[in-house]
C-alpha cells in the first residue's frame, strides 16, 4: 500500500487526443474542404489536398456495456485501421479512408442491432439521463422512455426524410442532466406532490438554513414539527422542482402516484436562421406507463409527424411554431391548453400574447 | 453460471425493436457479473413500482480528489446486495471523443476487472462514464486507469469536465482548434477540476462554428463558439454547380438569410457581408461554395444552464470577437476574474448565470473590468429606472 501511495499522480489529465487520431485526420487537420452526405448515417470529408474521409454514424444505447465496446473494437479494428470515436448524441462513428470499407462494415453494424443514419434532415439519438437505472432523483426511467421513442421514429434516424433536424433529449427530472431546454422535443420528468419530510431525519442528515435557502419561492421554513427541528413546507408555493430535496435526502419527493412526464417542444441551440430558443411546454403531463410508454410514443410520434407534414424546407420545430403561432400549433395538434401552459414564474409576463396579431 | 438472470418480463419487452436496446446492453454486462444481474433485478423492480430505488449519494472518491465519483447506494441492499453500492466513476474523456481501439479495450479490461462492465459512452457532461462499483474498488481501479493515462473529471462545486466538438479534425467549418483548445483549458484547470471550491458547477464548452454541435450556448456557464469575422469564402464555380444541380437558392438559401443580406440574381450571389449575423444557414446548405471567412476565432458567452435553481438561462455575449491562439491567456485572465468575484459574491449553489441576473449585467461586466458594449444585449434598457451611481451637489461648481 505504502508503495502504491508512493507512485501515485493526480491531476495528469485526460490523454492528449492527437494519438487517438487516425493518420488521415493528422495529416488534414485544419484543412477540410467540404463534406457531403453520401446517403443517411454516411458522409465523406473532402480536404484541401483531395484526400477523403468517410464517416459512418450508427445508433449506440448511450447504456453500453463493455461487451460492446468491445464488438465496436473489433469493427473498428477489421475496417479503420483501429480508430473510432462516439459523437456528442451518444453516436459511435466509424473513421475510413477506404470507400470500399463502409458497405461491409455496415453490414456488419446492422447484424450487430445497430441502425445507420442521424445525419442531416433526420433525428439523431436521443441525448438523455440515467433514470431509475442510477438517479436519485429520477420522476421517471430514462433509457426505457428513449428506447420505446427511438424504436417509434427508427425510420426517421435511418432515413432523411424530414424537413429539417430534429433533436429529441430527454431529462428525467428537472435537473435536467441531460439539459434539454433547448431541444425540438424534450421529454422532461416531473414529480407534482410535495416532498414528504421525515421530520425525525431533516436535522440529523441536512443544514436546515441550506434547506430553507434552496427553495426558489420561498416554500420551505425552518419548524419544529413532533419535537424535531425540522421544516415545513408551504405546499401551495411549491412547484415540485426537487431542490430542497436535493441538498435534504430527509425529503423525498419522487410519487408514483403522481411522478410523469411533460413534453416541450420548438427549442434549438443551433444558430442556423433563428437564433436558439428554449422548448416551451405542449404537453403538461403523460403518466408513467413502463414498460413502452404508449402515451408518450403516441403523443411524440404525432407531433413529429404534424410538422414534418407542415414546416417548410429546413425549418425547425420552433421555427415552424413560430411562423404558424401556437394557438394553430394546439388547434392543429389537438393538444388541450390548459392553466399549466401559462407561465407563472419569473418573468412570465413577457410570454403573454402583447399584440393583435391573432390567427383565425 | 451460478447464478440464472431475474425475471424480467417488464425489460425484456424493452429487447424488442430496432433500436439497441440498453437492456440487452445490462444483461450482456451480466453474463460474467453479478452487478448486473441485481440490476436487472432492481430495474424491474422499479418498473413495476414506478419509482427509483437508489439513495442520495454519499461522499466516496479517491485520495487526492474532491469529486469525480458520485456515490450511489440503493435502498433494498439486503435484496440487491451485489448492488448495495453502485457508485459512478467519472472519467475525462479525450478531446472530441477519438479513441484507438486499444485504448478503449484497456478500458474495458479495467472495468471488467473493478467494475459492472457496464459504461455510458458518454455522460450529459461529456466523461466517459464507469458506471457501478463499490467503495473498495475505487482507489484500484484509479490506480489501473494512471497506468493507463487516463484521469477522474469532475462533479460537484467544481470546473465541470470541458468538452468540445471534433473541430477541426473532421470539420471544415471549424473556426479554431476546438480540440486543442478543450486539452489545454482541461490542463490549465486541473486543481480548479478536481478539487471543488466554487459556489457551483463551471463547464466550458468549446463549438467551433455557431451550428455548436456540443450545445455549448445552452449548457456551459463559458461558451466558446468559433466565429469569423471577415467575409464568406465563396467558391463561384461550385455555387453555379449547385444551381445546376437543381437546387433552388433563392428559395432555399437566400430567403431563409435571417439578416437578408443575400441577394441572387439567377446567375450570381452576392452577400453584404457587413450585415451577416454569421447564422451558418446559408454555409450549411452549401458546404462546397460557402464557407466561414478567413479571420477566425471565437465568441465567448457567459451563463448558460439547466432550470435548477432559478431558472434556465442561454448564454449571453461577453466577447464579441476574439483570436484562439494558445495560451488564450486573454480568456483565461477573464475566467479567473470571473471566478475572482462570483467565489467571493455568489452564493451556495448559484450558478454563474444566476449571479449576473442577481447582481445585473452592468454591476458585474464592472467588476471582472470588461466595457459593456452594444453586442452584449439583444436591445437597451425598456425601463426607466436607472440606477445613477453619482449626482451634483449644489456646490460642485457650474458644468460648463
Amino acid at each position: 500500500m505504502a508503495d502504491a501511495v508512493h507512485e501515485r499522480r493526480t491531476d495528469y489529465g485526460p490523454p492528449h487526443h492527437d494519438q487517438f487520431l487516425p493518420p488521415i485526420i493528422k495529416e488534414n487537420y485544419g484543412k477540410w474542404k467540404y463534406h457531403e452526405v453520401l446517403k443517411p448515417g454516411v458522409m465523406v470529408h473532402v480536404s484541401h489536398s483531395g484526400a477523403k474521409l468517410f464517416t459512418v454514424r450508427a445508433a449506440s444505447g448511450r447504456l453500453t456495456s463493455i461487451q460492446k465496446i468491445r464488438m465496436y473494437c473489433d469493427l473498428a479494428d477489421k475496417y479503420c485501421d483501429g480508430y473510432l470515436r462516439f459523437t456528442s448524441r451518444h453516436n459511435v462513428e466509424f473513421l475510413m479512408d477506404k470507400q470500399e470499407n463502409i458497405e461491409p462494415l455496415i453490414a456488419d453494424l446492422k447484424e450487430m442491432g445497430h441502425p445507420i443514419g442521424g445525419i442531416g434532415n433526420s433525428i439523431s439519438a436521443i441525448v438523455h439521463t440515467q433514470g431509475w437505472i442510477h438517479c436519485h432523483s429520477a420522476a421517471t426511467d430514462a433509457s426505457g422512455v428513449v428506447k420505446a421513442t427511438m424504436d417509434e421514429l427508427i425510420e426517421y434516424f435511418e432515413n432523411m426524410i424530414l424537413p429539417g433536424k430534429l433533436r429529441i433529449a430527454l431529462a428525467c427530472c428537472l435537473n435536467m442532466c441531460g439539459a434539454v431546454h433547448c431541444s425540438d422535443i424534450a421529454i422532461l420528468g416531473i414529480h407534482r406532490r410535495p416532498p414528504k419530510i421525515m421530520h425525525d431525519k431533516v436535522k440529523k442528515m441536512c443544514e436546515i438554513p441550506n434547506v430553507s435557502a434552496s427553495c426558489p419561492t420561498a416554500a420551505v421554513r425552518p419548524a419544529t414539527v413532533d419535537g424535531f427541528e425540522s421544516v415545513e413546507i408551504i405546499e401551495e408555493q411549491c412547484m415540485f422542482c426537487a431542490n430542497c430535496f436535493t441538498v435534504c435526502p430527509a425529503m423525498p419527493i419522487a410519487d408514483p402516484l403522481n411522478d410523469g412526464i411533460s413534453i416541450w417542444l420548438g427549442g434549438k441551440v443551433s444558430n442556423a436562421r433563428h437564433e436558439p430558443m428554449f422548448s416551451k411546454l405542449a404537453i403538461p403531463f403523460l403518466p408513467n406507463n413502463p414498460p413502452r410508454w404508449p402515451e408518450v410514443t403516441s403523443a411524440i410520434k404525432n407531433i413529429v409527424e404534424l410538422w414534418a407534414a407542415n414546416a417548410n424546407k429546413y425549418e425547425r420545430m420552433g421555427e415552424w411554431i413560430e411562423r404558424i403561432g401556437w394557438p394553430k400549433f394546439f388547434k392543429m395538434s389537438g393538444i388541450e391548453f390548459q392553466k399549466e401552459h401559462v407561465d407563472d414564474f419569473k418573468h412570465a409576463g413577457l410570454t403573454y400574447k402583447r399584440s393583435t396579431h391573432i390567427t383565425f | 453460471m451460478a447464478d440464472a438472470y431475474p425475471k424480467t418480463p417488464m425489460l425484456d419487452e424493452l429487447e424488442k425493436g430496432k433500436w439497441p436496446s440498453f437492456v440487452t446492453e445490462i444483461k450482456m454486462a451480466a453474463a460474467d457479473n453479478p452487478m448486473g444481474k441485481d440490476l436487472l433485478g432492481l430495474l424491474e423492480r422499479s418498473y413495476r413500482e414506478k419509482i427509483g430505488h437508489w439513495k442520495h449519494g454519499g461522499i466516496v472518491g479517491v485520495m487526492g480528489y474532491g469529486g469525480g465519483v458520485i456515490g450511489r447506494y440503493n435502498d433494498l441492499p439486503d435484496e440487491y446486495p451485489n448492488i448495495s453500492h453502485f457508485h459512478t466513476m467519472r472519467i475525462n474523456q479525450p478531446a472530441g471523443w477519438f479513441y484507438t481501439t486499444e485504448a478503449l479495450r484497456k478500458i474495458c479490461d479495467i472495468w471488467e476487472k473493478h467494475g459492472s462492465g457496464l459504461t455510458n459512452m458518454h455522460g450529459s457532461t461529456g466523461d466517459i462514464i464507469l458506471l457501478g462499483t463499490t467503495t473498495d474498488e475505487l482507489e484500484p481501479t484509479f490506480d489501473e486507469l494512471q497506468k493507463i493515462n487516463f484521469d477522474i473529471g469532475g462533479s460537484g462545486s467544481d470546473v465541470r469536465t470541458p468538452s468540445c466538438c471534433c473541430g477541426q479534425a473532421r470539420c471544415e467549418w471549424a473556426c479554431y482548434d476546438t480540440m486543442g483548445a478543450c486539452y489545454d483549458f482541461t490542463m490549465a484547470y486541473q486543481d480548479e477540476l478536481h478539487r471543488p471550491a466554487f459556489p457551483y458547477k463551471f463547464k466550458f464548452k468549446f463549438s467551433g462554428c455557431p451550428n455548436d454541435c456540443v450545445a455549448s450556448i445552452a449548457r456551459s456557464d463559458m461558451s466558446i463558439i468559433g466565429m469569423w469575422r471577415d467575409d464568406i469564402q465563396m467558391d463561384k464555380d461550385a455555387i453555379k454547380e449547385y444551381a445546376d444541380g437543381g437546387m433552388d437558392i433563392k428559395a432555399d438559401v437566400v430567403d431563409n438569410c435571417p439578416a437578408k443580406c443575400m441577394d441572387w440574381n439567377g446567375k450570381e450571389l452576392t452577400i453584404e457581408n457587413s450585415y451577416c449575423r454569421h447564422c451558418m444557414h446559408c454555409i450549411n446548405v452549401m458546404p462546397k461554395a460557402l464557407a466561414p471567412g478567413k479571420d477566425r476565432g471565437a465568441t465567448i458567452l457567459l451563463g448558460a444552464k439547466a432550470p435548477i435553481v432559478e431558472g434556465a438561462l442561454l448564454s449571453s455575449v461577453i466577447i464579441p470577437f476574439i483570436k484562439m491562439e494558445p495560451p488564450y491567456q486573454e480568456i483565461k485572465d477573464l475566467t479567473e476574474r470571473i471566478w475572482d468575484v462570483w467565489c467571493e459574491e455568489g452564493k451556495n449553489r448559484e450558478r454563474v448565470g444566476e449571479f449576473i441576473q442577481r447582481v445585473g449585467l452592468g454591476n458585474f461586466l464592472e467588476a471582472i473590468e470588461v466595457e459593456p458594449i452594444p453586442e452584449m444585449v439583444a436591445h437597451p434598457r425598456e425601463n426607466p429606472y436607472v440606477f445613477y451611481e453619482e449626482y451634483f451637489e449644489e456646490d460642485d461648481g457650474s458644468e460648463d
